[in-house]
């Protein structure tokens, strides 16, 4: 079976739960989504997931129609009580903001003024609530310059490490913002002052090709690591859970390379 | 009939006879999922305008929007799920604009519980730091008077005119069941409106005579609720899980209105021209929305 760039975004972000515990994995996509599940079924069967409904289950459900497959609920999770569990902070929510500034503050609200959108999204939705109580990671499909802003994200959905957006005596102890996995590479907020570092470069892929597809600086490790393959069970675990392959159309891959490789600079605008 | 001597039924022409311009008007549902459509479908009917509507929001919103009827949005999002972004909300929002309150989904739960306990308001962390607060500067901070000192957000209630909810039965005392997967914050949005309206695919004469071993399932008790009217497919073009689906076919005939010159008028002249059985008539009638398939996630 061959890898997929998809397929090691999926083994990377699946790193993000690593150490977490008994935890409520969201994996907000169809990429998060796999990458809890298969945590779950291997370093961390812990973790709690939903059917991406209203009902926790402890085997991950396979995305798409289920044919006979029958989800066995383990327990119940309503909105309501989801809100219990981000406010009590014992959650990790993989998403995707469609902007992201030097500070990890996220937006999915709209484009342009917030007063007359250029183009509306989603709104906040639970963006603030989730980004101020418990752990956050990202996965951007198309790293670009237009997804990591040079200047702050039109609408500050989510929080960050922008000292300028925290009054006095706000409590900023439970802001913790993990992994950024991309189509380019994996980062984290480890630099210097929170500072977005690369972690691991996908095969192929450049510091340089990474740092021209980003609006703003970026500190990276000393020895910048390739991203790990996906190993066959991964893979295997991968097939079975996503069965109608609909993460293939989450990155568009460039026909007729390799497995990986993008053309340089195809990332740096869109 | 029941020992109380209570009959709550009415129409939905009967509920949208108690409202007034200009009232704050929540709606239960979350998305497109059991959204009381019968009820709203009666308000673009009417000559109400001028409303504040609170919701996560789903069609509802667009279509209200889409009529004229709204001078304020309260919401933690507006979506059709499948559709992520609410064609009609969009087009509101990126054109002629409507005055909104973009509030966090868990903030919104947190004003309507702050109105359904009679509190001018609820500490919360959440809201603070993003631009929740700075698009809403009439939301205030509390420090807190303990030794942590804490500074908080003070979510101030939403208090609701109104409340439009829909839900698998109830009965003519008014007490409901929502057999879906999911409650979400119908409770919540009957607690804190000064009159609840609930629409029903079932109508009882007593819940406790034809569904006492599902009375777990009631999640707000009846003396919130002022009437219930009977509206088998009422959720419709949402869903009303584990009945039906919601209709996506009809999701993208609405949505495709939004990017037409009288888009809406052409959806109104089609949809809402008569009556609710007119209505499920034009929509493929009980036989198809009673089989419309629920979503897979």
């Amino acid at each position: 079976m061959t890898a997929t760039l998809a397929d090691l975004c999926i083994v990377a972000a699946s790193e993000a739960w690593r150490g977490d515990g008994e935890v409520l994995a969201s994996g907000i996509g169809i990429v998060p989504r796999l990458a809890v599940g298969l945590a779950k079924l291997t370093y961390a069967p812990e973790l709690m997931m939903t059917d991406s409904e209203a009902y926790l289950v402890e085997e991950p459900i396979p995305l798409g129609p289920r044919g006979n497959y029958q989800p066995q609920y383990a327990g119940w999770m309503p909105f309501s009580r989801v809100f219990d569990v981000v406010w009590n902070g014992r959650r990790h929510a993989m998403v995707t903001p469609s902007q992201i500034d030097r500070w990890g503050q996220g937006n999915i609200s709209c484009i342009g003024d917030f007063r007359k959108p250029k183009a509306q999204m989603l709104g906040v939705r639970g963006f603030p609530g989730n980004s101020i109580n418990h752990a956050n990671s990202m996965f951007v499909p198309m790293h670009s310059t237009r997804a990591f802003t040079e200047k702050e994200v039109d609408v500050v959905g989510s929080v960050g490490y922008n000292a300028a957006r925290w009054p006095q005596g706000v409590n900023r102890d439970f802001v913790d913002l993990r992994l950024i996995v991309t189509d380019l590479c994996v980062m984290d907020f480890g630099g210097p002052d929170h500072q977005v570092r690369v972690r691991s470069l996908h095969p192929g892929v450049t510091f340089e090709q990474v740092q021209a597809a980003t609006g703003f600086p970026l500190a990276q490790m000393a020895a910048l690591p390739v991203t790990p393959a996906p190993t066959a069970e991964q893979l295997a675990i991968i097939q079975r859970l996503d069965p109608h392959n609909l993460r293939a159309s989450v990155i568009k891959e460039k026909k007729g390379s390799d497995d990986f490789s993008r053309a340089a600079g195809a990332a740096g605008g869109r | 009939m029941a020992a109380t001597g209570l009959n709550k039924q009415t129409t939905a022409d009967g509920v949208v006879a108690q409202l007034r311009d200009a009232m704050t008007v929540g709606v239960g549902g979350w998305g497109p999922r059991r959204k009381p459509m019968a009820l709203v479908r009666a308000i673009l009917r009417s000559n109400l305008k001028d409303l504040t509507v609170v919701a996560y929001g789903g069609p509802e919103i667009g279509m209200l929007c889409a009529a004229g009827k709204v001078s304020k949005l309260v919401y933690g999002f507006v979506s059709l799920d499948a559709m992520p972004i609410e064609p009609w909300f969009k087009k509101i929002r990126e054109t002629t604009g409507v005055e909104v309150v973009e509030l966090d989904e868990g903030l919104l739960q947190w004003g309507l519980r702050a109105a359904g306990m009679r509190l001018p308001f609820l500490p919360t962390r959440v809201g603070l730091g993003t631009d929740v607060t700075r698009f809403n500067p009439q939301f205030k901070t509390i420090t807190s008077p303990y030794a942590d000192g804490e500074v908080l957000l003070a979510m101030p209630a939403l208090k609701l005119d109104a409340a439009l909810l829909h839900v698998d039965v109830a009965d003519r005392l008014g007490n409901t069941q929502i057999h879906g997967p999911d409650p979400y914050f119908d409770d919540l949005f009957a607690r804190a409106a000064a009159k609840c309206f609930v629409s029903c695919e079932v109508l009882t004469d007593r819940l406790d005579l034809s569904h006492a071993a599902t009375a777990k399932a009631n999640t707000f008790e009846r003396s919130l609720v002022s009437n219930v009217v009977h509206a088998p497919y009422g959720a419709h073009p949402t869903s009303c899980a584990p009945h039906y689906g919601w209709d996506m076919d009809h999701f993208k005939r609405y949505a495709a209105g939004a990017g037409e010159e009288g888009g809406w008028q052409k959806y109104a002249d089609e949809f809402l021209a008569g009556d609710e059985i007119g209505y499920l008539g034009k929509v493929g009638g009980a036989e198809r929305v009673g089989k419309l398939p629920l979503p897979v996630f």
